[in-house]
């Protein structure tokens, strides 16, 4: 028997209404129970783990460097931020210096995840309000940032380029003549978008006012990223705790105070632009060096030095049949997904494979403030909140 | 002997509050962890959250851990980040393994809500206090807790 809503004594005229699992406007396989009375929500709860694939437990079975291609398929919009929150923790469990030009390339990856990330949400949720032709312009630039993605991972989603210790090989040469090409052209792009929808009154007047989260109540139920800063709470991980060398980058965190699904929509349009902003410094001041840490037994050795060198083939043999052994202890490590905190909890016993490894999901959180935004509002806003909070059913069910 | 975890203005913060709430402190890569007596979660948990000059009101994270064959078998484990002091902190309590339980967070912090089910539901950790304690991510029929160490990666078969 699935989550539902009892019904109220003496309110038997209201409907209880299950939307989802599959409906188009619940970004995957969210199910929500709605109690309406005529239009009007009066309470609502959600029902998930449709997607629930267990891998939690999967990375206790597996190996530290072969648990990197789980956490692609968590969420699947950011798997490059999977893949930097992954490893950062392992590497702060093991206290492994990362080179300077690793953590550069990350930082453009993981903010080019974010303009993608954020393209998918803006097509997703212009289309659950109305506005159709919005999703085919975002789609013809996420196009170009698979593209890049395809370049360096040789896969355009599940990439599993992020390693324990750097990165998995050298960027391709062109591969930053790619990047500056779309740089070059993107900002326009944003323009359109804005063009089609900031000032469009329709679009105002579906948004504006709409889902409203006060700061008290984000806070307290744990909303984190650009659904937090929405409502006027300037946190941000990149600023307040950096990792991978973002202290180095010069940008801004745009925050607004009007807490609705308008503030949020203009808050990730300014970070897309933010994000160009930090990949131009970090592709001007990309340090020369290594893409991998100097450490042999954490990390593979090169194809050609495994030819001519003994060491190097027992270190691969050794990683790929045992993996490495990080010193007990338990870390926790967060970033800036484009959803918000993302944090990874790694408890290390000693032995080749995680004792246990928690996935702080931001949508897992942020879904909490999802029934306070839509009590009380109109059936017809309740697409726009959940776009507007930006779910992938993929982290949240885990 | 006086360790790094002991000159910590939380833990100095702490004892002066509550001086036999805390067992035991520790910090690993700069990050402090704080076990909790049981009976003091809730105590603890207000006073990390309202205490000026801590001001833990984000409550980023919480899960369990299962120690099996060992006991106590089971810890909840709560990371508090304070965004006024930008500062993170892990509170920790243990369980027993026979029929654990534990206060629910749920007053102290509304977004423990979700974690609660979840551990609940994968552990099979009782929060008591807690107002919607069913199953979140699997069918209301599943047997047995999957995230348990005695329970087999590729399930009962």
């Amino acid at each position: 028997m699935p989550v539902t809503l009892e019904r109220v004594a003496g309110q038997e005229e209201r409907v209880v209404l299950s939307m989802g699992p599959q409906h188009p406007s619940t970004h995957g396989v969210l199910r929500l129970v709605l109690e309406l009375d005529g239009e009007t929500v009066v309470r609502a709860i959600y029902d998930i783990g449709y997607l629930h694939t267990g891998f939690e437990k999967s990375f206790e079975r597996l190996t530290y460097s072969q648990d990197i291609t789980l956490t692609d398929r968590m969420d699947y919009l950011a798997p490059l931020s999977n893949n930097l929150g992954f490893c950062l923790a392992v590497e702060k469990l093991l206290d492994l210096e990362i080179p300077p030009k690793a953590q550069f390339v990350r930082v453009i990856l993981t903010e080019l995840t974010r303009i993608q990330s954020h393209l998918v949400w803006l097509g997703t949720h212009a289309i659950d309000i109305g506005a159709m032709s919005v999703f085919l312009y975002c789609f013809r630039e996420r196009e170009d940032i698979l593209r890049i993605f395809e370049m360096v991972g040789g896969q355009r989603m599940m990439t599993s380029y992020i390693r324990i210790g750097g990165l998995a090989l050298e960027p391709p040469l062109g591969w930053l003549e790619r990047v500056e090409k779309f740089l070059k052209k993107f900002p326009g792009r944003v323009e359109e978008y804005e063009g089609l929808l900031t000032k469009n009154p329709i679009w105002m007047r579906r948004t504006q006012g709409v889902g409203f989260i006060s700061a008290e109540d984000a806070v307290a139920y744990g909303v984190s990223g650009p659904s937090l800063r929405g409502s006027g709470v300037k946190w941000d991980v990149r600023k307040a705790q950096p990792y991978s060398s973002y202290d180095k980058f010069n940008f801004e965190v745009p925050t607004r105070s009007e807490g609705d699904v308008y503030a949020r929509y203009l808050i990730r349009i300014a970070e897309m632009r933010e994000s160009v902003k930090v990949i131009r410094q970090a592709i001007d001041g990309l340090p020369e060096g290594a893409v991998k840490a100097n450490a042999p037994h954490i990390v593979m050795p090169e194809r050609d030095s495994m030819k001519t060198s003994i060491e190097a083939l027992i270190y691969h043999f050794k990683i790929v049949t045992e993996g490495f052994h990080p010193p007990i202890g338990e870390v926790y490590q967060s970033i800036e997904s484009p959803r918000g905190e993302l944090g990874f909890y790694m408890v290390s016993d000693g032995s080749p494979r995680p004792f246990r490894c928690h996935v702080r999901a931001p949508s897992f959180a942020n879904l909490q403030a999802l029934p306070k935004m839509i009590e009380g509002r109109l059936i017809a806003d309740v697409v726009a909140c959940i776009g507007s909070i930006d779910v992938v059913l993929g982290e949240i069910d885990r | 002997m006086s360790t790094e975890a002991d000159i910590s203005p939380v833990v100095e913060k702490l004892r002066e509050f509550a001086p036999d709430a805390l067992e035991e402190a520790q910090t690993f890569r700069g990050e402090l962890t704080l076990w909790i007596k049981l009976e003091s979660l809730r105590r603890v948990a207000e006073f990390m959250r309202d205490e000026k000059g801590l001001s833990f009101k984000f409550l980023s994270d919480l899960t369990a851990l299962d120690h099996y064959p060992n006991e106590p078998r089971f810890e909840t484990v709560y990371h508090l980040y304070s965004i006024d002091q930008n500062q993170r902190l892990r509170l920790k309590v243990r369980l027993p393994g026979d029929d654990p339980r534990v206060n629910s967070m749920v007053p102290v912090w509304p977004a423990a809500n979700a974690y609660e089910r979840e551990v609940f539901d994968l552990f099979g950790i009782h929060f008591e206090g807690h107002p919607f304690m069913v199953r979140i991510l699997l069918p209301e029929d599943w047997e047995g807790y999957p995230l348990r160490k005695d329970y087999p990666t590729e399930g009962y078969r």
